[in-house]
């Protein structure tokens, strides 16, 4: 039972840039598979990291590599759970409406569909915003026990 | 580091955009900067091959949704084909499927362009 419930934390900080999304999905779908995900699992984890991490790098940080993103990793056997952390300029995308495809190519526009993705892929998508301070996204993921 | 590549291979008045490795925010401008070339010599009859595509993000998928009109007013389309059931999924997860024509391979999609030209 013990086993079951040990919880396992793994930080990193890195530059905020979309030239290290590649190594952070490769990162934390390593530890999804660590953690008794499948691969599907992991691969929709790594997914919608991406995505939190993009949202990030675009909206709070407006691509200034100099700003840092935190991420920290924590799981059991039964959950997954991943948090992204960031001091720029907040912004609620809790709030944006699921997207409406005809009006986007209609518009031309290439944006929010991300915030769609990580809803679908993950179980818990939750927000917190401090701007300027500290504005959180968490995403959770519970682990299906398989049969072994 | 896989990166991303983009190799253009014309077939008539159709152009094959062929992706390779891994499409997000990072790379997707690549993508779009070929998709512009293709706009700018008046070429808007596109198949997008995806056989060798390993992984799509939103990012990707936003670029297809930036160009279609645009290219559909010209006459145009964008088809795509060989998609790997991982990256169909993530098409498949935002709708995709109904905006746009997805094929095995580019064989079928080439012949569909075909065939509307010569109807």
């Amino acid at each position: 039972m013990n086993s079951k419930r040990k919880k396992n934390t793994f930080r990193i900080r890195f530059p905020s840039s979309t030239e290290n999304l590649e190594t952070i999905r490769d990162i934390v779908k390593k530890l999804a598979l660590k953690a008794g995900c499948s691969g599907d699992e992991a691969d929709n984890i790594a997914l919608a990291v991406d995505e939190a991490c993009t949202n990030v790098i675009k909206h709070a940080h407006k691509f200034n590599a100099r700003r840092m993103i935190d991420l920290a990793v924590i799981y059991t056997s039964e959950k997954f759970e991943v948090i992204i952390t960031d001091k720029g300029k907040g912004f609620d995308p809790s709030k944006m409406p699921k997207p409406d495809l005809d009006k986007y190519v209609h518009e031309a526009r290439k944006g929010g569909l991300g915030i769609h993705l990580m809803k679908t892929l993950m179980d818990e998508v939750s927000y917190t915003f401090n701007p300027g301070v500290k504005n959180q996204v968490s995403l959770i993921k519970y682990i299906t026990v398989r049969d072994t | 580091m896989s990166g991303f590549e983009v190799r253009r291979h014309d077939n008539g008045d159709v152009s094959i955009l062929h992706l390779h490795g891994f499409l997000d925010a990072h790379t997707a401008p690549r993508f779009e900067e070929a998709l512009q070339n293709l706009l700018r010599e008046e070429r808007v009859k596109i198949i997008v091959s995806m056989s060798e595509l390993d992984y799509i993000s939103s990012a990707g998928l936003g670029v297809f949704m930036g160009f279609i009109e645009e290219i559909r007013e010209k006459k145009g389309d964008i088809k795509l084909s060989n998609m790997s059931e991982k990256v169909f999924k993530v098409f498949d997860l935002l709708g995709f499927p109904c905006l746009y024509e997805i094929y095995d391979d580019e064989t079928a999609a080439l012949e569909k362009f075909n065939a509307s030209s010569a109807s």
